[in-house]
């Protein structure tokens, strides 16, 4: 649950395979030459090649708190001091989990690994970053990447429709239904821009800094439902509200085409190349969706607002 | 340098009691102004321009494509803000001077007036904002009062007046407390009742010295519009943030600063001709010789 989302195919894992044979908006050309054997990538992507931020160190970076079902607590024991809610170096969560095996895939052992809290602002700041990557399910888009390098998908979502049970929002059937009601997003979300540019209510999207915010606004009646992507839609159903349920999801924006999350990487950063030759590595020997099944709770049962 | 300064003093003769031309003095005091504003501005331009991420800054905080196009987005919203601070401030100019009267009220009868004002004023100058117009905004519409409004625009103005009136109640106070208790006793022996002798002597006197903290006070107001953009409203602030997170570029707050700019600046002008013109009208001779014809940015006009 954060700013950055990406919209989506209609069946989450089926796309996910797709993806792995080419998938249109993520180019994964950059790998082939390298021809990865095994899980490994190409020797000057090796930590003793590799100009990373501390030498023979990789930084990994991402927002604090970093939410379920991306960054999860450990199993047992207090998280790490500094890390209140997912604690990444646990290895627990989806995005711990796709951290943690691209750091492997680069030949980093695990004591070379270090993460550290970057304020979502901050990732794209000018100037020379604290991080080698950061991810915290930022969506690519083709402005962002002037600002920043920004990697391969490493994650294909739908946006869907979180709502109060029993208020009448719940009982949509399609996107047109939705004319009516209020809805409300986080900044920075493209789930904000999914009702601006897709849905196009008629009354103004409300905007919140936060989901907790945008859930306070729904019990309220501020608001009558809020948009977010699918696996924070199960999750802030499922843990943050009491009475919440996923109305529906909706289908790729036509426009935007496939969202999907990338990590951020500094402008031209020497890493980029070889961090998507370990994200199509990983997609390719079907790690990806392993860790993908793993953590986030896919359910084909909600229906599609088209 | 301090073995230097002697010397480049000696370049600029001694100030002068105010025999010699008035004239000349003006035109030296606007040259010296004008040459060092353009050596400290090149000096600064110089630094920061060929800094070796100047073009990474350029690039974030001063990109004209996005500039111009998120403009257009972002000017619409500004009305949001201009429709806040104007009925929020007609409010907080009422309510801080209800508040500053109770707490001047005379007499052991009335302590629990100036304690309930002195609480009110204590509370939300200290009551960081965010969480008043969370708990407001947000929580009390939560409530699911039968009756109670849940307009996050109602909710902003009603936040801002109560945090707002609480510091223009101090600047109230303070102007009240200016007047000298002889006025007040004047209007006394002169059969005034005490109201009579705040309405009609005490408060037109306080009021009008304290026009130009008000007004600082009122441009304030206008840049904390932006709280209400924590409780859904879209506002220039989270228009422009929203811009941001769609290009992963700074400039759009640029466009919020430049409306905000040529906002304050006129009004800024206005505070510094205020204060000048209450400077001369209260007859400092010290103030006078300075400020005859009035300052701009400090410098005789």
């Amino acid at each position: 649950m954060r700013q950055f989302r990406a919209l989506p195919a209609i069946a989450v894992l089926a796309l996910l395979a797709a993806c792995s044979t080419s998938g249109s908006s993520s180019p994964s050309d950059t790998a082939q030459s390298a021809a990865p054997s095994g899980s490994e990538v190409a020797a000057a992507c090796q930590p003793d090649s590799l100009e990373t931020k501390t030498a023979g160190r990789l930084t990994i970076a991402t927002d604090n708190p970093a939410y379920s079902p991306y960054w999860e607590p450990p199993a047992e024991g207090d998280p790490t001091e500094g890390w209140d809610l997912g604690d990444p170096y646990s290895k627990r969560g989806f995005e711990s989990a796709v951290a943690w095996a691209i750091a492997g895939e680069l030949g980093f052992a695990d004591d070379d690994v270090d993460f550290i809290a970057v304020p979502f602002d901050t990732s794209f700041a000018p100037g020379e970053k604290a991080f080698d990557f950061y991810l915290a399910q930022v969506s690519y888009t083709p402005e962002r990447a002037q600002q920043v390098d920004m990697s391969e998908g490493y994650y294909y979502s739908n946006q869907a429709l979180v709502a109060n049970a029993g208020t009448p929002i719940t009982d949509v059937t399609s996107m047109a239904d939705l004319a009516s009601y209020k809805l409300g997003a986080q900044v920075g979300t493209t789930a904000y821009q999914y009702i601006t540019d897709v849905i196009q209510p008629d009354q103004e999207a409300a905007v919140y800094n936060s989901n907790d915010a945008a859930i306070e606004a729904l019990n309220g009646g501020q608001i009558d439902g809020i948009v977010v992507d699918l696996p924070t839609a199960y999750f802030i159903t499922a843990v943050q509200m009491d009475n919440g349920v996923v109305v529906g999801q909706f289908p790729p924006s036509e426009e935007q085409g496939q969202e999907y999350f990338s990590l951020v990487l500094e402008k031209d950063s020497p890493l980029t190349d070889c961090v998507n030759q370990a994200i199509t590595s990983l997609r390719d020997s079907g790690q990806l969706d392993d860790i993908t099944q793993e953590w986030m709770s896919e359910n084909t049962d909600v229906p599609v607002l088209e | 340098m301090f073995e230097e300064a002697p010397r480049n003093s000696g370049a600029i003769p001694p100030p002068r009691a105010s025999q010699g031309p008035r004239i000349g003095a003006g035109a030296r005091s606007l040259l010296i102004a004008a040459t060092s504003t353009v050596v400290f501005f090149a000096a600064v331009a110089l630094v920061v321009g060929n800094s070796p991420g100047w073009e990474d800054f350029r690039r974030s905080f001063f990109d004209w494509a996005i500039f111009s196009a998120s403009a257009e987005d972002i000017l619409p919203k500004f009305w949001v803000n201009v429709r806040l601070f104007l009925i929020a401030e007609a409010l907080i100019l009422v309510l801080g001077l209800v508040l500053a009267v109770m707490r001047s009220l005379p007499g052991p009868v009335l302590f629990p007036v100036r304690l309930l004002a002195t609480i009110y004023v204590d509370l939300f100058r200290a009551v960081p904002g965010i969480l008043v117009i969370f708990m407001l905004g947000l929580g009390v519409p939560a409530l699911r009062l039968p009756g109670v409004p849940n307009d996050p625009f109602f909710w902003g103005v009603v936040v801002l007046t109560l945090l707002y009136s609480a510091y223009v109640s101090e600047v109230y106070r303070a102007g009240i407390e200016s007047v000298h208790p002889s006025q007040a006793a004047a209007a006394r022996s002169l059969g005034m009742s005490q109201a009579q002798a705040l309405r009609y002597v005490v408060l037109p006197q306080a009021v009008r010295r304290v026009i130009p903290p008000l007004l600082n006070d009122f441009i304030g107001l206008q840049k904390d519009t932006v709280l209400v953009s924590f409780i859904g409203v879209v506002d220039i602030f989270r228009q422009s943030q929203i811009e941001q997170y769609a290009s992963f570029n700074f400039t759009p707050y640029l466009v919020t600063a430049l409306v905000f700019l040529a906002l304050t600046i006129p009004l800024a002008r206005f505070t510094d001709w205020m204060v000048a013109r209450e400077r001369n009208r209260r007859g400092s001779s010290v103030a006078r010789r300075g400020s005859r014809r009035g300052r701009i940015f400090g410098i005789r006009a």
